[in-house]
């Protein structure tokens, strides 16, 4: 633990390195695959069958530190998870209900809190095209103006607020895990399923189909920590970031309930032996 | 009226000479009160409520203090206080736990109540005074539940209003008192926040009456009348303070494992995306604890005939001494073992699966299971319960 917060000054000033996005699809294929998808139309049984490959996926199970009634959030993992959503997610997603402040839980001191919210420009005031400085009391900023600058940028799709989406998301951080290193990139992925869906082959989609190009690349960011920035690395941080800002306080929690259980024992334990002795000479 | 004797439950009632204050009278009354020594476990779950009560209205309190009844703000001051508030998430989880153990422990009292059959004379007015204190709980809780103002408690208003415009001819005049406006916004949630406080001291001051009327006519006993003669009881202090105090701290330790490791159980995902009345969600369910009644809704085709069916669930339950109308107070099982447990388990498996055909929409299989739940819910107050009475008039009299 020591170590990450002796790492920590340095964390927050990695910057994103933002590689392309889009893999261009392989037009020949496509076709090839809508041909072949006619025919399986003429034979018939598709509508089942097609149905059913719309299902997303099941996500593995991974062993997150958070996991179960007595798990505990990697704040280092939550840290570097930081770096990812702010050099990557958070040039789409917004964190509304999240302030920079908030951040002291993963444990940064105040001073190191100003600095993180220094390195973000938020608007002067609400709807303001001019932006400033961030201030710790400032929430994160949202990227678009208004829900139609989104869509307009996003091929018709708004990203949604990520403030609480490690409870809001279907399948939970196994699934945010699951979506973002599950991008078909294959020629494979290619074949345009019937009329060309717009978006990206993710097999843990709905539809199989997500609006979100890929997001994560090699070393798409530096952690101050050493750690290597492989894709999955990338993923598992930022998904435990995004779980801890989801619940930030289930640590606190989890630890309180600790200490009451204990203690409700002992009393239980106690009142039980006085009960017993109260109730000692009564004929039943 | 001098020279007469006062009657003689005035003279051995416990209650306090006219030279003590007030509170130490009450203090000494109280602590001295007669109880059936054979009380089990389920006895104390009434002080369970008590605690809980008191829990719900310290921390609604606090958490009052920071709420804002705006459509516009509420979602973001609820966000605010749970995350950035000085404890906040700690009271927040306290109230939202609390809501659920309060409605858990308040269905565990009246099927107590059911099963001793606590209803019976002398104790109707007990009985009626708990059956209004249950549905104030509901609608409190109710009121509670859209307060934070997410998916759930815009949805869940807009079904709540859209089954009370149902009611024939006032039906949408009360829809458009109740919401403040055409669909729910910040008329309904300041009708809302003011029901919810209001309602809750309503309740503090309710549980004061039922606890009087408890003290005037006495303690029911799993024993029934035999149970409750005077050389079977024992005072309040210290028997029942200590297992009373017991209950509540087994209580706490349940109470401690769902808020502290999984609190998933009593919260709802789909309540911290906030509220967005051009979308409709997939599914829009209540509560847990309003699952049963939400089934009863859904297995009825009428929309007005299912607010009936599913108000009258706990409209019934008013009804019971009527029902049941044998004098004594004994066990439902005393007379008719085996057919009293069939209709008792028939009743619970009958309000499960009411809950559970809620929770799946009553779709397909669900819409049977709800109707044949419904129909066991009800057969139990309209069937067997007069059933055994009048059996049991019959064999008197024979």
């Amino acid at each position: 633990m020591t170590g990450t917060f002796t790492a920590l000054p340095a964390f927050f000033l990695c910057g994103p390195k933002r590689g392309p996005v889009e893999q261009p699809f392989l037009q020949v294929q496509r076709t090839m695959a809508r041909v072949f998808l006619g025919g399986l139309l003429a034979l018939g049984w598709c509508g089942q069958s097609y149905a059913q490959s719309l299902m997303p996926d099941k996500a593995p199970v991974q062993n997150w530190s958070f996991n179960g009634p007595l798990g505990h959030f990697d704040l280092a993992a939550v840290q570097r998870g930081y770096g990812v959503f702010a050099g990557v997610c958070a040039a789409c997603h917004s964190l509304k209900d999240v302030h920079f402040a908030d951040m002291a839980q993963t444990g940064l001191t105040p001073d190191e809190v100003i600095a993180l919210a220094a390195s973000w420009k938020v608007p002067v005031a609400v709807g303001s095209e001019r932006l400033r400085k961030g201030l710790p009391d400032d929430a994160f900023p949202n990227p678009y103006t208004t829900p139609e600058a989104a869509r307009a940028a996003n091929n018709g799709a708004v990203p949604p607020d990520l403030s609480r989406i490690g409870v809001l998301y279907p399948g939970g951080p196994d699934r945010i895990f699951a979506l973002l290193t599950g991008y078909d990139t294959g020629p494979k992925q290619a074949g345009g399923q019937g009329a060309a869906p717009p978006g990206f082959a993710n097999r843990y989609a709905i539809a199989h189909r997500t609006a979100m190009p890929p997001p994560l690349h090699q070393d798409a960011v530096v952690n101050a920590d050493g750690t290597p920035a492989t894709v999955e690395q990338e993923a598992k941080d930022v998904t435990t970031f995004l779980a801890w800002v989801s619940a930030p306080h289930a640590d606190s929690k989890r630890r309180l309930g600790v200490g009451v259980a204990l203690y409700l024992c002992f009393l239980a334990i106690l009142l039980v032996i006085l009960k017993r002795r109260i109730w000692s000479h009564v004929a039943k | 009226m001098s020279g007469t004797p006062l009657p003689p439950q005035h003279t051995v009632s416990a209650l306090a000479p006219d030279t003590q204050p007030p509170a130490q009278g009450f203090l000494s009354h109280t602590l001295s009160l007669r109880l059936p020594r054979d009380l089990n476990m389920l006895w104390t779950v009434g002080a369970m409520l008590l605690v809980v009560l008191a829990l719900m209205v310290a921390s609604g309190l606090t958490l009052a203090l920071s709420y804002t009844p705006d459509a516009n703000l509420a979602f973001s001051t609820v966000e605010a206080l749970e995350r950035r508030a000085p404890s906040g998430w700690l009271l927040r989880s306290l109230h939202i736990t609390g809501a659920s153990f309060f409605m858990l422990a308040l269905y565990l009292h009246v099927f107590r109540g059911l099963c001793y059959r606590s209803y019976a004379p002398p104790r109707r007015g007990l009985w009626l005074v708990g059956v209004m204190l249950l549905v104030m709980v509901m609608v409190t809780a109710f009121a509670g539940y859209v307060l934070p103002w997410g998916q759930m408690s815009y949805w869940g208003a807009d079904v709540a209003g859209k089954a009370v415009g149902a009611i024939p001819l006032i039906g949408p005049l009360l829809e458009s008192v109740f919401l403040g406006g055409d669909s729910p916004g910040t008329p309904t949630l300041h009708r809302m926040f003011v029901l919810h406080f209001t309602l809750a001291f309503s309740i503090v001051g309710a549980v004061i009456l039922h606890v009087a009327v408890l003290h005037a006519k006495g303690s029911n006993s799993p024993s029934g009348i035999k149970g409750q003669a005077a050389a079977q009881s024992l005072p309040f202090h210290p028997y029942f303070t200590v297992k009373d105090l017991l209950g509540v701290v087994l209580m706490g330790m349940a109470f401690t494992a769902v808020m502290c490791f999984w609190p998933q159980l009593v919260t709802e995902p789909a309540n911290y995306r906030p509220a967005n009345p051009l979308h409709t969600p997939a599914d829009i369910e209540p509560e847990w604890y309003f699952l049963p009644f939400y089934g009863m809704l859904q297995a009825v085709p009428s929309k007005f005939f299912g607010l009936l069916i599913s108000g009258g669930a706990v409209v019934v339950l008013l009804c019971v001494p009527w029902l049941d109308n044998r004098q004594n107070s004994s066990p439902i099982w005393l007379r008719y073992g085996r057919v009293a447990g069939l209709a008792l388990g028939m009743l619970v498996v009958s309000f499960i699966v009411a809950g559970l055909a809620g929770r799946h929409h009553v779709q397909g299989g669900w819409l049977w299971a709800g109707r044949l739940a419904t129909f066991g819910y009800y057969a139990y107050f309209l069937g067997f319960l007069p059933w055994q009475a009048r059996a049991a008039r019959k064999g008197v009299s024979a």
